[in-house]
């Protein structure tokens, strides 16, 4: 995903709210956060956001109110619902009333990176999220990497591993956060699976001005020559 | 949900025999007083004829010269003889003497009421006679005249009598029993309606019984309407309970989940990364099994009260594959589904998705990273099937499907976290729809393959 982004999250639990925060802020996000439909509503009409999380079931109504109302502004800024309703029950209803897609809680922060990306991805089409870094450019939505006229698919870690290192050129990042932020924490992986992709990436940017360089002892990072 | 009722005994069977035995005792009642109140009248007019006969040879009776004359009368004779051919026979007395007649003819006891019934010749007779005191020489003489009677022309009237009384017995009793039959139709009639009435419902219709019913039936349906309201409510309660339960489980986890996933992203040593992912796996371990057996609650709630609609199989199937592209994508799995026309079929859609849901999850979870699902819809005679084909590790050999049972797992599959409940949800979902989930192992290279089938 193109970094920073702007989300608003709607979500009346709030340590939950604290915990997707602070999880979002990490990845460099930035976030505001409403506790109700109200202060959601203002925020919306002040600040356009990239992505909306909507819990659905807030202490001044439901959120699916919420989401007709946004529709009707004809404001298309996508929303992700975040749904505790049963798997069976009503979650379809949601995507009738106008969400883009939703997550049933509690979930996994790389599922919800990737519908978020699944979602951006649909509205906008490709081509029009491109990152330049010297003269190499990547289309996150699409996954392609264009070198020098040509285009490479990457695969989703191939991708978010140079998201990563696009966010924050020069800047250093050691292979265990690059595991917790490529890796579920479910797939058993030692550090070395990162010099894995981390080689697989050279390979895609050869020749280029671009190159993932190590560093001893504290792990890679970026660098434009 | 269909359970035996145990029938004792049959209300229309039981009005009937009941009717029908009362016609039966009334036809016979009827009968017998016919019989009899026509033997009485026989009786009565033989007993009158014949102390007529008796009074008018009484009445020639008389006293000349000391010596008492009878001069029987014609007619006292004849009007015994007009009926039939009944023989007669007289006797008259005077004191102890028998003037003229048969002298073995029993007379009846002169203290009693004159009438006697008795064999004479061998035949049973109506004997009756009366006295009469004549003054013979200034002394009083008791002049006892007796005419019995022959009884078969009475005999015959009664048989006649008796036959018709008999048919006129059947006659009432074939019409009792035509009005029994009638009576008991119409009243079994109502009983009958409301019975169709409840029986022809859908399972999600629960309004109360509202056709009018007779008096004696209304305590039955206010009943019944009752029922039904208690059992609506249960029922919404039910869904609204395992709603409300999901909501309530699954808000804390997430929050457990992020903080800990938050947590994990700040700690820099080993040991302690190490337990926060083992609580992360703790956390998804409960939480999927938490959620699985809320849906499991959920689809058993569903089936029992299983509603079709049209669906698409196809289209469905596509929908599901776009929901969970994301998800296959994290591990560059492609999703595919081949093109094809559209595949009709009956059922509860909200079922069918979390069917093909759970094995879409299954397949993606134990695929290898850069592999591929394959959704194949196929339409057959009768109904339709989806297959779903992945390059994991297959199911494990061995006979039987123990994996459709609920918390069962592969023993192959340890490293991933699962509840177990998947296949029995889906298995149990297509089995609702009177369908049948199967699986096996990829013939030619690794991977398993699902298919759910469905009728149209």
């Amino acid at each position: 995903m193109r970094e920073p982004m702007r989300f608003l999250l709607v979500e009346d639990n709030a340590s939950l709210a604290a915990a997707i925060l602070a999880r979002l802020t990490l990845d460099g996000h930035v976030v505001d956060h409403a506790g109700d439909l109200t202060t959601a509503d203002e925020f919306v009409s002040t600040t356009d956001y990239d992505l909306i999380l909507l819990d659905i079931m807030l202490p001044d109504g439901d959120g699916c109110g919420f989401l007709a109302t946004q529709r009707d502004r004809a404001d298309a800024t996508p929303v992700i619902v975040l749904t505790a309703r049963s798997e069976v029950s009503d979650r379809v209803d949601v995507l009738d009333a106008g969400a883009d897609d939703y997550i049933t809680k509690p979930f996994d922060f790389s599922e919800l990176e990737a519908r978020c990306r699944a979602v951006l991805r649909r509205r906008a089409g490709t081509g029009s999220n491109t990152i330049r870094i010297g003269d190499v450019a990547v289309d996150p939505l699409a996954g392609t990497l264009e070198v020098d006229g040509r285009e490479v698919a990457l695969r989703n870690k191939e991708l978010r591993l140079l998201e990563i290192f696009a966010a924050n050129p020069n800047r250093i990042y050691a292979k265990s956060k690059l595991v917790d932020r490529l890796f579920s924490y479910d797939e058993d992986v030692s550090e070395n699976a990162i010099e894995v992709y981390v080689a697989r990436l050279r390979k895609h940017i050869a020749g280029t001005r671009v190159s993932i360089t190590t560093v001893r002892g504290m792990g890679y990072r970026l660098t434009v020559s | 949900m269909t359970q035996a009722v145990e029938a004792s005994g049959s209300i229309r069977r039981r009005l009937t025999v009941e009717l029908v035995g009362s016609a039966a005792v009334l036809a016979a009642v009827l009968f017998l007083l016919v019989q009899n109140f026509a033997r009485q009248v026989a009786e009565e007019s033989q007993d009158n004829i014949l102390t007529a006969s008796v009074s008018a040879i009484l009445e020639s009776v008389s006293a000349r010269d000391g010596d008492i004359t009878a001069d029987i009368p014609y007619a006292a004779l004849s009007m015994l003889g007009t009926v039939s051919d009944d023989r007669v026979f007289y006797r008259i007395g005077a004191d102890d003497r028998v003037l003229t007649g048969y002298d073995d003819l029993p007379v009846p006891d002169p203290g009693g009421r004159g009438f006697l019934t008795a064999d004479y010749k061998g035949e049973s007779v109506r004997i009756v006679s009366a006295s009469r005191t004549l003054s013979v020489q200034g002394r009083p003489v008791s002049v006892t005249a007796t005419v019995a009677q022959t009884r078969n022309g009475q005999a015959q009237t009664l048989a006649r009598i008796s036959r018709n009384a008999l048919l006129l017995g059947i006659g009432f009793f074939v019409v009792a029993v035509a009005i029994a039959l009638l009576t008991t139709r119409s009243s079994m009639r109502p009983l009958e309606d409301l019975t169709g009435a409840v029986s022809r419902r859908g399972p999600q219709d629960l309004r109360p019984v509202t056709s009018p019913v007779p008096a004696e039936m209304v305590p039955l349906v206010r009943s019944l309407n009752s029922f039904i309201g208690r059992l609506r409510t249960s029922l919404s309660r039910s869904e609204d309970f395992i709603a409300e339960a999901a909501h309530r489980v699954r808000t804390p986890l997430a929050t457990v989940r992020a903080q800990a996933e938050v947590a994990l992203r700040r700690v820099e040593r080993p040991e302690n990364r190490a337990s926060l992912k083992e609580m992360i796996r703790a956390i998804d371990e409960s939480s999927r099994a938490a959620g699985q057996l809320l849906d499991h609650a959920m689809v058993t709630f569903r089936t029992d009260h299983l509603e079709r609609t049209h669906l698409d199989l196809r289209a469905l199937a596509g929908e599901m594959v776009e929901r969970l592209r994301p998800l296959a994508e994290l591990k560059d799995i492609r999703l595919t589904l081949a093109e094809g026309p559209s595949a009709p079929i009956e059922g509860d859609p909200i079922l069918i998705q979390n069917a093909v849901r759970n094995i879409l999850d299954n397949a993606i979870k134990y695929s290898p990273e850069d592999s591929c699902v394959r959704l194949v819809v196929r339409q057959e005679p009768g109904g339709s099937t989806l297959e779903v084909t992945d390059e994991g590790g297959g199911f494990p050999e061995g006979p039987g499907d123990p994996l459709t049972e609920r918390f069962v797992r592969g023993p192959n599959v340890a490293s991933t976290i699962g509840s177990g409940l998947g296949l029995t949800i889906a298995k149990e979902v297509v089995e609702a729809h009177g369908g049948r989930l199967t699986f096996c192992n990829n013939a030619e290279g690794p991977g398993a393959c699902v298919s759910l089938s469905f009728p149209s």
